[in-house]
């Protein structure tokens, strides 16, 4: 370490440049740290998806619903523990911005099929008993500051009240739940499917998917098939899924979230490479004779070398701690929107390691060209 | 006294392209420790290509070169540079400073090489300074010096680390005649009260006449005075 007071030295002496080459690195491990993030976050969902569940929904679209009627035929299949259903709700709370993932559900058969909901048993007796009733997730009830007994309005984005025309609806809030196995789920809230079902204007009867419970995990892929078996040809076509693989689907929706992250990143860090490369370049080019007289005075080849890719490790660790500390700083924020509250440490330990990568990438032929340089030449400037 | 550098049928020959130029021819030379030798002659005959071989910063094409008890021609790139290390201060016509570094600092980037403490480094960094008079400019980076103190700092990094010989290439050759008369009396204060060999390469016969002994290069050769 006596090194260092050399390294910080030789590392700040053309500051500007420096500071650019700094920050254009901060900015991409900032961006680094944001996207693989929101992405991580993205593939939580997916991780913490539960095996032994299956969703079914319209073979036509996601959004197209089901007749309710297909309940009993679902259950008969062999190896169907339990079906629940729940439906798009599309509601926000007083701003557009503040979506709320509101979904309408039979409570019992919800909580049959989704064992790790908790939620108090008088809180779900309070549900039964109040038609408009809502139980509020951990966070969201959090988040606005309610409390049991709030009486309060979700717009809805879909659906229209046919008493008065209007798609404000009223809930009161009868209790909350905690998602034990994801607390990314903790911002959403359900309320009963029944009076969902009987104050629309349209759609009576119908669902936007079934929540299966399968006995058996091996053998979701088999009952997926049977479902979808029994409604062929019928007006009602569906697509059974693992929760697993609809996450996924779920996701492809927005695009392929993981490539779009991996091809941007790639950019950034590929431009980097030349910026850097180059700037570590220049530094060594301007510093021959520096280098030539370190040799002079004793130091060796291999000495010489090692402080040449020590100082691009200086700034390129530097750096990437700088920018992973800000997006960990800002990526809490995002909360609302992904769910998730911490950037994961496999982002930071990825991060660490790619300005290693980044380091030795760009101080490798700068070190090279110190090592190999002739004292006798170099002090000659030939 | 015994001789601290002995030069045998040395010669130095480049390639260039298909042409081979022979820079030294044969030569021979036999330095006594202690002794102030001023390497003198005209531009092109050689004379940094000899010191260069003499402070081990380059290698010999023939002959043998023994410095300090140790045959440098026979040492490895390494253990070369240990022996610079331990064995030879340099001090250049253009001071090779470190630009971003102290006077101090650059004083003590030897001695990062030594096993000494921080603390060391530091107490002999500012010996080195206070005997070429520059204690008060430690902190000072080289841009804010004069000429002469920037060499005043080379020399003092030059023998920080207590070297068994100085080895100065036209230290004076970018000074003006004061400045130069100031580092020559240093070089030779150097010599006579520290009891340090030094071998100065110059064309300036003023500067010359601070040594106690010159040689003359000519062509690639010693032209007289080889045998003190
Ligand atoms: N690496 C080299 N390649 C080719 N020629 C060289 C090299 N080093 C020195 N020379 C030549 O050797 C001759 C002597 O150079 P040098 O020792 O620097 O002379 P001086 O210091 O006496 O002026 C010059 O003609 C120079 O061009
Ligand atoms: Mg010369």
């Amino acid at each position: 370490m006596k090194y260092f007071p050399l390294l910080w030295a030789t590392l700040w002496r053309k500051k500007t440049r420096t500071i650019f080459t700094l920050l254009s690195i901060v900015i991409a491990f900032l961006l680094f740290g944001m996207l693989q993030g929101v992405n991580a976050a993205f593939q939580q969902g997916v991780t913490n998806a539960n095996v032994n569940r299956l969703i079914v929904t319209s073979r036509i679209s996601l959004t197209e619903p089901l007749p309710i009627a297909q309940k009993p035929l679902i259950e008969a299949v062999p190896g169907v523990a339990g079906v629940a259903y729940a439906s798009w709700f599309g509601a926000y709370y007083q701003e557009q911005k503040n979506f709320v993932f509101a979904t309408p559900v039979d409570i019992d058969d919800y909580l049959k099929v989704v064992p790790e909901l908790k939620i108090a048993p008088e809180q779900i007796e309070a549900l039964k008993r109040t038609r408009t009733g809502l139980i509020v997730g951990l966070d969201l009830m959090q988040k606005y500051g309610w409390k049991v007994g709030d009486r309060i309005p979700l717009h809805s984005t879909i659906w229209v009240k046919k008493d008065d025309g209007n798609s404000d609806w009223a809930f009161d809030i009868v209790g909350t739940y905690n998602f034990t196995t994801d607390p990314s789920q903790n911002n959403g809230a359900l309320f009963n499917y029944s009076y969902f079902d009987e104050a629309r204007t349209f759609g009576a009867g119908t669902i936007g998917w079934w929540i299966v419970s399968v006995r058996d995990p091996n053998q979701s892929a088999q009952i997926a098939a049977a479902i979808d078996k029994l409604f062929e040809n019928s007006p009602d076509e569906t697509k059974s899924q693992s929760e697993k693989e609809f996450a996924q689907s779920f996701l492809k929706q927005f695009g392929d979230i993981n490539f779009i992250v991996q091809a941007i990143l790639g950019a950034v860090f590929f431009t980097l490479l030349f910026l850097t490369g180059n700037t570590m370049m220049q530094a060594v080019r301007e510093r021959i004779p520096e280098l030539a007289v370190l040799k002079t005075l004793g130091f060796s080849d291999a000495k010489v070398t090692v402080l040449v890719l020590a100082e691009s490790l200086l700034l390129c660790l530097i750096a990437a701690a700088l920018g992973l500390l800000v997006a960990s700083l800002l990526f809490p924020m995002l909360k609302d929107y992904i769910g998730a509250v911490k950037l994961p440490t496999s982002v930071l330990v990825r991060g660490a390691g790619i300005a290693v990568l980044l380091a030795l990438a760009t101080g490798g032929l700068p070190a090279w060209r110190a090592k190999r340089l002739v004292i006798v030449d170099a002090l000659a400037g030939r | 006294m015994g001789n601290i550098v002995s030069l045998r049928k040395v010669a130095k020959r480049y390639t260039r392209g298909k042409e081979v130029v022979e820079v030294l021819h044969s030569l021979d030379l036999d330095i006594a420790e202690g002794d102030f030798v001023a390497l003198m002659g005209p531009s092109g005959s050689g004379k940094t290509t000899l010191l260069n071989l003499i402070g081990g910063l380059d290698r010999p094409t023939e002959g043998e070169v023994i410095v300090a008890g140790e045959h440098i021609d026979r040492l490895s790139g390494a253990a070369l540079a240990r022996w610079r290390a331990r064995h030879v201060g340099f001090v250049f016509q253009f001071y090779n400073l470190m630009p971003m570094l102290s006077a101090q600092g650059n004083v003590e980037l030897p001695l990062l090489l030594t096993r000494l403490s921080a603390a060391q480094r530091r107490a002999n960094a500012l010996t080195a300074l206070t005997i070429v008079g520059l204690a008060d400019r430690a902190r000072h980076k080289p841009s804010e010096l004069s000429g002469g103190q920037q060499q005043r700092v080379a020399i003092a990094r030059a023998l920080v680390a207590d070297p068994t010989l100085l080895v100065c290439d036209e230290p004076t050759g970018d000074l003006d005649r004061r400045t130069a008369d100031e580092i020559l009396g240093l070089l030779q204060v150097l010599n006579r009260e520290h009891g340090k060999t030094v071998i100065m390469v110059t064309h300036d016969p003023k500067a010359a006449e601070y040594a106690r002994r010159q040689l003359h290069m000519d062509k690639g050769a010693l032209v007289d005075g080889q045998v003190s």
